[in-house]
C-alpha cells in the first residue's frame, strides 16, 4: 500500500496552487483530482497510513466500502468544481476548494475519533474561507456567522468526543449508539453539520452568499460528511427517522416563497438530506444503501442545479426570480443541463434521484413507517414543484427579464455536460453505475417496474398540473424582493435583542449601583464618618445635659464644642479615659 | 417581442395543452391498469386505489402552495434589508 491518502494529496497539494498561473493552474487543479481517482481504483478495503501521535494511534485510512463510495463521489465532485471553477483568476478560491475537499475526504477516511474531529474542524475553516474569497460585506458576514455557528457544533463535537474516550478508553471511530451525555453531544455535533431542523440555518443563510462556483463544493461537502458521520455513529436510530422526515418536509414551504434562487435550492438541500437521515434511521440494508446512493446521486444533481444557476448568475449579475426569466433563448445549453438536474432532483424515470430516492421509499414502506412514508411522497410531490419546476421556471421561462446575455463558459458548459450526463446514466442503467458501489447487504433492488414508474410519473405530472393551474389562476404566490426569517433570525436578529436586552439590563443596574454606591452611599459613608460620631455623642449626651438642668443655650454650646471635638478627634482626656474603660469592660465582658 | 406583453406565450399554451393531455392519459391509464393487469406490489392498502398518486401530488402541490403563501408568508416575510 504505497498510495499516497487522497486528503494529504489535495491538501498539501493545494500549497502549490497559488505558485501557478493560467492553464497550467488549471492541468495542475485538474491533476490533483485525477491522480486522487487513479489512487482510488487501486485501494483496497481495509486499514491504511497509521501515525502515532502523541500516545494516539491515528488512522488516516479506513476504507471499507462505505467510505469508498463517499471517496468515490467527492473525487468526481471535485473534478468537476475544478472545471466549472477554472475561469477564476485569484488563487484564494481555489485553494479554500481543495482544502475543503480534501478535509472532507480526511473525515470519511478517518478512522479513529481524534482524526475524524481534526478534518471535521477543517472542513468549516475551508467553507468559511469559500465564504469569505467573495469579498462582499453579506459574504463576509456570513463568513463570519458560519463559523460561529460551526465552532459552537464544533466543541459540542469536542466535549462529546473527550468524554466518548474517556468512558470507553478507545479512540475508534465505530457505531457510538444513543446512550449517555457523550454521544449525545456527538450526535448534536453531527447534527448542527447535518442541518437538522433549527440547527439548520446556517446552510441557508450562509451558502447563498457564496462564490458561483464555491456554493458547488459547499452543497458537496458539510452536510454529505454528517451523512457518513451519521451512518457510521448512529445507524438504525429511530429519532433520526423523525428528524429527517422534518427535513424533509418543512424547507419545502419556504422554497415556495423564496425569491433568492440559490436560497430556493438550498432548501432542497435540506429537503434531499432529509430523505438520507430518514434512511440511516430506518436503518436496514434497503433503507441504508438508500441513503448512500442517494448521497452520490444528489452531490451531482445539487451540483449540477447549483452549477446551472451560477452559470446564470455569472452571465447576469442576478439571481433572484423578480430579475430572472426568458433566458431559455440565450443560455439554451445551461437550461437543458438544468433541466436535467431539475429533473433529476425530482426523480423523474430515467433519471438520477428514481434509482436513489425511491429505495428510501421503499425501505420506508417495508417497515411500515405508514406516516413517514405519506410525508416523503408529500416531500417528492414538493420538491419537484419548487426546485424542479420553479427554478427552470422563473429563470428560463415565465416573464422575459431582459437580459440579452451570452451562453455561460465553456468550462462551465463542459462542467453542467458532464454532471448531467452522470445524472442520466445512474437514472439510467443504475445497475451498471450506481448500484455496484452500494456499501450494505440488502436484497437486489429493481427501480423498473412497471408500477413505480407509473406511480411515479402520475405523482410528478399531477404536481405540475397543480403548478400549472395555480400559476394560471394567479393563485401562486408572486415572487417578492423580500428575506424570510427562518432560525437564523435567532442568532441574527435575536442576537441584537439579547445585546440590547444587556445593554438595558446591565447597563441600568450599572448605573443604579454607581448611583447608590458611590454616589450616594459613598457620599453617606463619608459624612457619617465625618459627623456619625458627634451624633452619636449628642443622643448619648442630651440626656445627660438635661438630668444635669442645662439650659438649652447652653447644650447648644456644649453641642457644638463636641461636635468639633469629635470631628477633631480632639476630646478631652477625660471623656477618652472614659470611653476607654467602656470598650475595656466591654471587652471583659463578653 | 410581442410575446412579452401577453401573458401566456403560445408556446406556454401548446405546452400547458400538452401537459392536460398526458395528465389524461396517464389517468385513464392508471385507472384501467390498477389491480387487474398489473401487480402494483403495493406495500399500503391506498396505492391499489385507482388514481391515488395523481390525487396525492395534486393535493400535495395546492396545499403546499396555500399554506406557503397564506400561513407562512405572512409569518415569515421581511423588508430585503431587515437584517442589514
Amino acid at each position: 500500500m504505497t498510495n499516497i491518502p487522497p486528503q494529504v494529496l489535495l491538501l498539501v497539494g493545494a500549497l502549490l496552487i497559488p505558485l501557478l498561473k493560467g492553464k497550467a493552474k488549471t492541468a495542475y487543479m485538474l491533476l490533483l483530482p485525477t491522480v486522487a481517482f487513479y489512487g482510488y481504483l487501486q485501494l483496497e478495503i481495509g486499514t491504511y497510513w497509521q501515525v502515532t501521535f502523541m500516545g494516539f494511534e491515528l488512522t488516516l485510512g479506513r476504507i471499507d466500502k462505505v467510505s469508498l463510495i463517499f471517496l468515490n463521489i467527492f473525487i468526481i465532485v471535485t473534478f468537476i468544481s475544478v472545471i466549472y471553477n477554472s475561469h477564476v483568476k485569484g488563487a484564494m478560491e481555489h485553494f479554500a476548494g481543495f482544502l475543503y475537499a480534501g478535509s472532507a475526504m480526511g473525515v470519511i477516511l478517518a478512522g479513529d475519533l481524534i482524526t475524524f474531529f481534526v478534518f471535521w474542524e477543517l472542513l468549516t475553516v475551508g467553507a468559511a474561507f469559500l465564504l469569505l474569497v467573495r469579498r462582499t460585506s453579506q459574504s463576509l458576514g456570513a463568513a463570519v456567522r458560519y463559523a460561529l455557528v460551526h465552532v459552537f457544533g464544533g466543541l459540542i463535537l469536542l466535549a462529546g468526543i473527550v468524554l466518548h474516550i474517556t468512558e470507553t478508553g478507545s479512540t475508534a471511530f465505530t457505531e457510538i449508539g444513543l446512550n449517555g451525555l457523550a454521544n449525545y453531544l456527538i450526535f448534536f455535533g453531527f447534527g448542527i453539520n447535518c442541518a437538522w431542523p433549527i440547527l439548520h440555518s446556517w446552510l441557508t443563510d450562509c451558502y447563498p452568499e457564496s462564490t458561483v462556483g464555491g456554493i458547488v463544493f459547499m452543497a458537496t461537502f458539510t452536510t454529505k460528511a454528517a451523512i457518513y458521520a451519521l451512518m457510521r455513529g448512529f445507524p438504525a436510530e429511530p429519532s433520526l427517522i423523525w428528524i429527517g422526515t422534518g427535513m424533509a418536509t418543512f424547507p419545502i414551504f419556504y422554497a415556495v416563497i423564496e425569491n433568492d434562487l440559490r436560497r430556493v435550492l438550498a432548501y432542497s438541500l435540506i429537503n434531499q438530506v432529509g430523505f438520507m437521515v430518514v434512511g440511516i434511521g430506518i436503518g436496514t440494508g434497503l433503507s441504508m444503501n438508500g441513503s448512500a446512493a442517494h448521497v452520490y446521486a444528489d452531490i451531482l444533481f445539487k451540483g449540477l442545479l447549483f452549477m446551472s444557476v451560477g452559470a446564470v448568475m455569472h452571465q447576469t449579475g442576478k439571481v433572484k426570480a423578480t430579475e430572472l426569466g426568458g433566458l431559455a433563448k440565450s443560455m439554451p445549453f445551461t437550461c437543458v443541463c438544468c433541466i436535467v438536474g431539475a429533473a433529476s432532483i425530482s426523480a423523474f424515470p430515467l433519471f438520477s434521484g428514481f434509482a436513489s430516492k425511491s429505495i428510501i421509499m421503499t425501505a420506508a414502506a417495508e417497515g411500515h413507517h405508514t406516516i413517514v412514508w405519506l410525508a416523503l411522497l408529500f416531500a417528492s410531490a414538493g420538491v419537484f414543484h419548487h426546485a424542479g419546476i420553479k427554478i427552470p421556471f422563473f429563470v428560463f421561462f415565465s416573464h422575459d427579464g431582459g437580459h440579452r446575455v451570452e451562453e455561460a463558459p465553456l468550462n462551465m458548459r463542459i462542467a453542467m455536460g458532464i454532471a448531467a450526463v452522470g445524472c442520466i446514466a445512474i437514472g439510467t442503467f443504475p445497475n451498471q453505475t450506481l448500484y455496484p458501489l452500494l456499501p450494505f447487504d440488502a436484497p437486489a433492488y429493481e427501480p423498473y417496474t412497471f408500477a413505480h414508474v407509473m406511480a411515479q410519473t402520475l405523482l410528478l405530472v399531477f404536481s405540475a398540473l397543480a403548478f400549472t393551474l395555480l400559476m394560471t389562476g394567479g393563485i401562486y404566490p408572486a415572487e417578492v424582493r423580500s428575506v424570510n426569517i427562518d432560525s437564523d433570525w435567532i442568532y441574527r436578529k435575536g442576537g441584537k435583542w439579547v445585546y440590547g436586552l444587556f445593554d438595558k439590563s446591565l447597563n441600568a443596574i450599572n448605573a443604579a449601583a454607581h448611583k447608590s454606591i458611590i454616589e450616594d452611599a459613598l457620599g453617606k459613608l463619608g459624612r457619617f464618618t465625618q459627623q456619625g460620631p458627634a451624633h452619636i455623642f449628642e443622643w448619648i449626651m442630651t440626656p445627660y445635659w438635661a438630668l444635669k438642668g442645662k439650659s438649652k443655650e447652653e447644650q447648644k454650646e456644649l453641642k457644638v464644642s463636641l461636635a468639633t471635638a469629635a470631628e477633631k478627634g480632639t476630646f478631652p482626656i477625660g471623656i477618652t479615659a472614659w470611653l476607654s474603660i467602656l470598650v475595656l469592660a466591654l471587652l471583659f465582658l463578653f | 417581442m410581442n410575446g412579452s406583453h401577453h401573458p401566456i406565450s403560445k408556446t406556454a399554451k401548446v405546452t400547458v395543452h400538452c401537459l392536460f393531455i398526458i395528465c389524461g392519459i396517464l389517468f385513464i391509464l392508471d385507472l384501467l391498469f390498477f389491480s387487474e393487469f398489473f401487480d402494483k406490489h403495493a406495500y399500503f392498502e391506498w396505492e391499489n386505489w385507482p388514481g391515488f398518486y395523481a390525487v396525492y401530488g395534486f393535493v400535495a402541490c395546492v396545499l403546499l402552495v396555500l399554506v406557503s403563501k397564506y400561513i407562512l408568508r405572512p409569518l415569515v416575510m421581511r423588508d430585503e434589508d431587515y437584517y442589514d
